[in-house]
C-alpha cells in the first residue's frame, strides 16, 4: 500500500491515496438508484461496468474514425487500423507479453479457450492423450476441452481442490504424465476467489514440457499480469469483465506455438492469398482473427486497459485486499453465515450460503435494498457438488467499491435472516 | 419493506417453504424429477394415481421458498382431483403468476390458497421457481421417470 499524503492528488499518482470516490466518478452508472436505495454493484465477477473513458472511446470511434481495418489506403481506414493496432500494443504492455503479434483478438475468454481446443489441441492431442484441469474451473475451462477429448479420443484429468477451495498441487504434479499435452487452470476462481499459484504450477508443468494456458478472466481486473513472470504460454481474458466493452477478449500465445498452430476460422484478413487449389495463411496474428472484427470494443477494451494502467494494478490489488479482508470481517458477524471457499490467497469474490435461506431469496430481498449479487451456481458446478451445495451467494468486489457498500450488503442479510431464518 | 416483497412472500408462502407439507417420497407411486439449472433447484413429485384420480401426491428436493412453498401447496392442492383438473389448475396457476402487471390482481376463487403466489408475477426471473414443481407434476401425471428442466 502507499501511505496516505495530505496533500490532493491526483487518482493516477502512483503514490497517491487511493481515493474511491474519485474512481466511482468515473462511472456513470453507479450514481443510479435501485427500489429507490442507492445502486450497490457487487456482481462485477459476472461482468464490470464501464468508465467514461470506455464510453467516450467507442463513441469517438464511431463519431470520428470508423471504417474497417486492415483494408482501406483511405485515411479513415488508416486511422482506425493505426487506433486498432494500437489497442493491440496497449493489452501487450498490459500482460507484459513480449510482442504485440502475440495478442489474437477474440470475443472473450470462452472463444479464446475453445481457439486452443480446436487448433493446439486438435493438432496435438491423439487417442490417450491427456488434458490437466481443476477442480476449480469455469465451465468455459473444462467443456472445450470435454469436446476436444471426444473429437480426439484425448483424456481429461481434473486436479482436485481442498476443503478450503485451493487446488491440490500434489494431486496435480502426480496427475501430470507423458501423455499430459496441456494444463489448463485459472488465475483467479470466479466461483471462490482463489487465487492460484500460477508460477508453481507453470513450474510443475515445464518440468515434464507440458505448456500451461492460465484462464485469466478474473485475474487481469484484479492483479497485475505479467505473463513473462508468470512462466504460462496462453493467457486468456475477456473485456467485459475488465471494464472494458462486451464481446471482445484476447488470447495470448508464444509466438512459437502460436505460429505452428493451424488457424482457427476461415475467411477474410486470415489469409495471404487464396486460389481454389491452395491457400496461403497470414501471419500470426492475424491468422487467427478472420472476418471483420469488434472494431471500436477493441479500441475501447484499449481505453479501459489504459484506465486501469493509469490507477496502476498495483494499487488496485492492495485496495481490493483490504476490502475483500473488510467484507470478509463483516460477513463473519452474520449469524448462519458460512463462507465457501476460505483460500489463503483470494482476490475479488467471496461466495457464501446463510444457513436456512435460499441463494435465490437472498438475491431477491438484497435487490430490494439496491444491493446486486450473483447468487447461482457461478458457471462452476463442479465446484458447487464439490461443497454439497446447489448454489452459493456471491458478492464480487472492484476497484469502485466501497466499505459503505459491504455495509449495506450486511445490513441486507440481516434483513433476509428476520424474513427467512 | 417494499410492496412487492411483500406480496412476493407471503406469510402462507414462507410458512410452506419453512414447513413443507407432503414432503416425502412415495415410492411405489408415478415420479418425475424437475431441475433448474439456473439456481439448482431439484424437485422430485410423486403422484399416486388410482381409477383417474390423484390419491396422493408428494415431493422431495431441495429449492428456494417459491419452489418449495408451491410444491407444498400444489401437493395439498391436487389430492383428490382427476388428472385433468390437475392439469387445469396448473393452466390457471400459470396464468396467474405469468400475467402482464397491468392485468394482476382481482379475484382467483377458482385457484383457492394458490392465489397467494399471485405477487410472482412481478419478478419475472421467478415464474419458474414457481412453475417448476407444476411441470414436474405434469410429467409424473403424463408417465413416471421423466425429467424436466426450466431451461
Ligand atoms: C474464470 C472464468 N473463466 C471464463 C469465463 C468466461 O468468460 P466469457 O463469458 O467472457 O467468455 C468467466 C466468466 O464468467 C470466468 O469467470
Amino acid at each position: 500500500m502507499s501511505t496516505p499524503k495530505v496533500a490532493p492528488a491526483p487518482a493516477s499518482a502512483p503514490d497517491a491515496p487511493f481515493d474511491v470516490e474519485r474512481i466511482r466518478a468515473d462511472f456513470p452508472i453507479l450514481r443510479q438508484q435501485v427500489h429507490g436505495k442507492p445502486l450497490v454493484y457487487l456482481d462485477s465477477a459476472n461482468t464490470a461496468q464501464k468508465p467514461q473513458a470506455v464510453i467516450d472511446a467507442e463513441s469517438r470511434v464511431y463519431r470520428e474514425i470508423y471504417a474497417n481495418v486492415h483494408r482501406g489506403v483511405y485515411d479513415l481506414s488508416m486511422k482506425a487500423e493505426k487506433a486498432f493496432e494500437g489497442a493491440r500494443h496497449t493489452v501487450q504492455r498490459f500482460l507484459n507479453a513480449p510482442e504485440a503479434r502475440e495478442i489474437v483478438f477474440l470475443r472473450g475468454t470462452t472463444e479464446a479457450i475453445n481457439l486452443v481446443a480446436h487448433t493446439f489441441g486438435r493438432q496435438r492431442v491423439k487417442p490417450g492423450d491427456e488434458i490437466l484441469i481443476s477442480g476449480l474451473e469455469h465451465h468455459s475451462n473444462i467443456v472445450p476441452w470435454q469436446l476436444l477429448c471426444e473429437q480426439t479420443g484425448g483424456v481429461l484429468k481434473v486436479a482436485p481442490i481442498t476443503d478450503e477451495g485451493e487446488i491440490r498441487l500434489d494431486e496435480l504434479e502426480r496427475l501430470l504424465s507423458p501423455r499430459t499435452r496441456l494444463v489448463s487452470v485459472g488465475h483467479v476462481s470466479n466461483a471462490l476467489g482463489t487465487v492460484n499459484p500460477v508460477r508453481r504450477i507453470v513450474e510443475m508443468a515445464h518440468a515434464q514440457g507440458v505448456p500451461v494456458l492460465v484462464d485469466g478472466a478474473q485475474g487481469v481486473p484484479h492483479l497485475p499480469v505479467d505473463v513473462q513472470a508468470l512462466g504460462c504460454d496462453f493467457y486468456a481474458f475477456s473485456g467485459h469483465k475488465a471494464f472494458g466493452p462486451s464481446g471482445i477478449g484476447a488470447l495470448w500465445g508464444r509466438a512459437s506455438l502460436l505460429e505452428a498452430m493451424p488457424p482457427f476460422h476461415g475467411g477474410g484478413d486470415m489469409i495471404l492469398s487464396v486460389t481454389f487449389e491452395k491457400t496461403t495463411y497470414n501471419v500470426i496474428p492475424y491468422k487467427f482473427e478472420a472476418g471483420t472484427p469488434n472494431i471500436a470494443g477493441t479500441i475501447a477494451l484499449g481505453a479501459a486497459l489504459e484506465y486501469l494502467a493509469g490507477i496502476g494494478m498495483d494499487r488496485i490489488a492492495a485496495y481490493e485486499h483490504e476490502l475483500l479482508a473488510y467484507a470478509h470481517d463483516a460477513l463473519r458477524e452474520v449469524p448462519g453465515l458460512r463462507f465457501i471457499g476460505t483460500a489463503r490467497e483470494k482476490a475479488g469474490v467471496v461466495s457464501f450460503v446463510l444457513e436456512g435461506v435460499h441463494p435465490h431469496d437472498m438475491g431477491t430481498v438484497l435487490d430490494y435494498e439496491g444491493v446486486a449479487i450473483r447468487t447461482g451456481h457461478h458457471c462452476a458446478q463442479p465446484v458447487m457438488e464439490r461443497f454439497r451445495v446447489p448454489a452459493t451467494a456471491r458478492a464480487s468486489l472492484a476497484l469502485y467499491n466501497t466499505r459503505g457498500e459491504v455495509d449495506a450488503l450486511v445490513a441486507g442479510l440481516h434483513k433476509v435472516r428476520e424474513m427467512f431464518a | 419493506m417494499s410492496e412487492e416483497l411483500r406480496e412476493l412472500y407471503q406469510e402462507v408462502i414462507l410458512d410452506h417453504s419453512k414447513r413443507p407439507r407432503n414432503f416425502r417420497a412415495l415410492p411405489e407411486a408415478s415420479q418425475a424429477e424437475g431441475f433448474n439449472p439456473l439456481c439448482g433447484d431439484r424437485a422430485t413429485v410423486f403422484v399416486d394415481l388410482q381409477d383417474g384420480t390423484v390419491k396422493d401426491a408428494s415431493f422431495v428436493g431441495s429449492g428456494c421458498s417459491i419452489s418449495t412453498a408451491s410444491a407444498s401447496m400444489m401437493t395439498e392442492a391436487v389430492k383428490g382431483k382427476s388428472a385433468a383438473e390437475a392439469e387445469e389448475l396448473f393452466q390457471r396457476f400459470h396464468a396467474l403468476i405469468t400475467a402482464p402487471p397491468d392485468q394482476a390482481g382481482g379475484a382467483h376463487p377458482e385457484l383457492g390458497k394458490l392465489a397467494v403466489f399471485a405477487g410472482v408475477c412481478e419478478f419475472p426471473v421467478r415464474v419458474k421457481c414457481a412453475s417448476l414443481p407444476w411441470h414436474t407434476l405434469k410429467a409424473a401425471l403424463q408417465g413416471a421417470g421423466a425429467t424436466v428442466s426450466t431451461e
